[in-house]
């Protein structure tokens, strides 16, 4: 029985989602999707961060690249969805190629200054490129078009769309992180040398990685301009930047739904909090500090552990 | 013509120094404890607003501000490092940095709560509030001072550091943390001394700031840190003379930037940044290791 526990949540969790998708009020619906968003991003950030050990300060430039590709291409070429999301993940794609050919020479601190860079130069191209971009203004007034015939501009509808990404995303990130490419990128973060010795080209399985979140960060971006019908120049600013940093954290680096239950944790805390309080970062900032100086594990560190235990024990004893 | 450039470049020397006054305490604490502090543009914040509230107390003392602001805010500093950042030397790097960017937060809310989400009017300080006329043109005299400060504060250090028993320890300690312990230096105390006078530093940053920006904002930490690790990257992580320099460069190419590119302005500047980082990871005037 315990050995099924995996698929029996993950199936319940899917079935809560959709649940909210039918039924809930346009506030729940709204804050699920934004928890998607920040999943989706934080879930493609983590596999740099956790898995590969590498700091990136930069991954705001590619949500950025995602939004302003699909919010350009639906201004000016096609109001269709599909099509845009593809032109903002293709943007995304294609700034984190060259931002990050240079970025993975360095590692740490050194790799942590230059995504900050790049990442305040795409800032800064967003902001000061007015005719393009908007300029501090974003884009505005962007619409969604009937997806494969079925119309979303409903909030209600387009829900099934980002649940459908959010899905796929949690589906493929499983799928990387148990391939072989994904040990290798773990094998990277522990020791980069013996990796390299092993033949591999570790620049290369870097920059990889650095590709693959920065899609995930262009599909959440694209995603996020179709859900507040706007582009933000901020979210492209080293602060946004940091955001999957401190989601990943708090649900936990080395786990594989840390980043979902940190961005729970996350946009549900301000939301509570802003009832109360104009300052919820004085409260999240107290909990980061505790996080960090007690509970590393994150908050589904010791969840995750339990769970494997228990199917390890159900297949020893189904073995035996 | 002539003069117009004369001023871009006094414009630009005064806001490398001006940078360099924040990115000297940050520099400083990275060489000795490797720690990037996020946090030091709260440090620069906490500056500003302890030192504007101390002198409108005292009769709006610009001066007596300036003497115990900072002071107030090596409190901070000190519970930062003594009951916090001491204990993640040793882990991960971005547990040490998002512990850092957790104080930004607490900080700027902090400030929020006690001096409100507006900005606040800053005075003008008697004696450098005019200005001066330079090849016809006036500049304001409190740029002047901030020029003359920077290049103080630069010899004081080199000062301490390099002619000073207690600037050879800190030396010491830099270099080789373990050797150090084990001739008797005190290191975790150190840390604590090296940490809370870097805390002095951006703080008396921030309180020289109070007359030069005009206005206070809970968020005017973030901008500057930006700067300040800009200026230290250019320099070379750590090194003092690396972000004296590399301030002075910052400053011309943003004052320079804006008058040629005023578009391309902020970019120049992290595409200074990244370059260095590329061609020389170890700063224009930091020694490879």
């Amino acid at each position: 029985m315990g050995r099924y526990l995996p698929h029996l949540i993950v199936g319940l969790l899917g079935l809560v989602f959709v649940a909210i998708g039918l039924f809930a009020g346009r506030f729940v619906l709204y804050l699920t999707m934004r928890v998607m968003l920040l999943s989706i991003f934080a879930l493609g950030y983590n596999l740099l961060l956790g898995r590969t050990g590498l700091l990136s300060f930069g991954h705001g430039a590619f949500y950025a690249a995602g939004s302003y590709g699909m919010a350009l291409f639906y201004l000016h070429v096609s109001s269709d969805p599909l099509l845009g999301i593809i032109a903002g993940l293709a943007l995304a794609a294609f700034t984190a190629l060259i931002i990050g050919f240079f970025c993975v020479r360095h590692t740490e601190i050194y790799f942590a200054m230059l995504t900050l860079a790049f990442g305040m130069m795409v800032f800064s191209l967003i902001w000061n490129l007015r005719d393009i971009t908007g300029g501090d203004d974003g884009l505005v007034g962007i619409g969604r078009g009937p997806l494969l015939g079925f119309s979303i501009a409903k909030d209600s509808q387009y829900y099934f769309l980002v649940l459908f990404c959010f899905a796929l995303t949690v589906w493929l990130i499983h799928r990387i992180r148990s391939s072989a490419f994904g040990l290798i990128l773990a094998g990277i973060r522990e020791n980069p040398q013996r990796t390299s010795f092993a033949g591999l080209s570790v620049k290369g399985y870097r920059l990889a990685a650095f590709v693959i979140s920065a899609v995930f960060a262009g599909l959440a971006g694209s995603l996020g301009a179709m859900l507040e019908s706007n582009t933000d120049p901020f979210s492209a600013h080293w602060t946004h930047s940091a955001e999957p940093v401190l989601v990943s954290l708090i649900g936990g680096l080395q786990t594989f739904s840390g980043p979902i239950a940190g961005s729970v944790i996350f946009v549900v805390l301000r939301e509570t909090i802003e009832r109360f309080t104009q300052n919820w970062m004085l409260w999240f900032g107290m909990i980061l500090l505790v996080i960090i100086m007690g509970f590393r594990g994150g908050a589904m560190g010791a969840p995750e552990r339990l769970l494997r235990r228990i199917v390890r024990k159900s297949r020893e004893e189904g073995a035996s | 013509m002539l003069e117009s450039l004369v001023h871009s470049c006094l414009a630009g020397l005064s806001t490398g120094m001006f940078i360099w006054l924040v990115a000297s305490g940050l520099t400083l604490i990275f060489g000795v404890l490797g720690v990037l502090n996020f946090a030091h543009g709260s440090f620069y914040m906490l500056g500003a607003y302890f030192c504007f509230t101390l002198l409108s107390l005292m009769g709006d003392n610009f001066w007596l501000g300036l003497a115990f602001g900072p002071l107030c805010v090596c409190i901070v500093g000190f519970v930062m490092e003594r009951y916090f950042l001491r204990y993640v030397y040793h882990l991960y790097l971005p547990y040490q940095l998002l512990l850092t960017f957790a104080f930004v937060l607490i900080f700027d809310d902090l400030v929020k709560l006690i001096w409100g989400a507006g900005s606040i009017g800053s005075p003008t300080v008697p004696g450098l509030a005019g200005s001066v006329l330079i090849t016809g043109r006036p500049f304001p005299t409190y740029s002047l001072f901030i020029m003359t400060v920077g290049p103080l504060l630069a010899l004081g250090l080199w000062l301490i550091l390099e002619k000073t028993w207690a600037g050879r320890i800190i030396r010491a300690a830099s270099s080789d943390r373990e050797m150090a312990a084990a001739l008797g230096v005190r290191v975790p105390a150190l840390y604590t001394a090296v940490f809370v006078f870097g805390t002095w530093l951006g703080a008396m940053g921030g309180g020289l700031a109070v007359p030069y920006v005009g206005l206070l904002t809970p968020g005017m930490g973030e901008t500057i840190i930006i700067d300040a690790f800009v200026v230290a990257v250019i320099g070379g992580l750590g090194s003092l003379k690396g972000a004296f320099l590399g301030a002075l460069i910052i400053g011309l190419l943003s004052s320079f930037g804006t008058r040629f590119i005023p578009t391309f302005d902020m970019f120049l500047t992290f595409i200074l940044m990244a370059v260095v980082l590329l061609w020389r990871p170890q700063g224009l005037f930091g020694e490879a290791s």
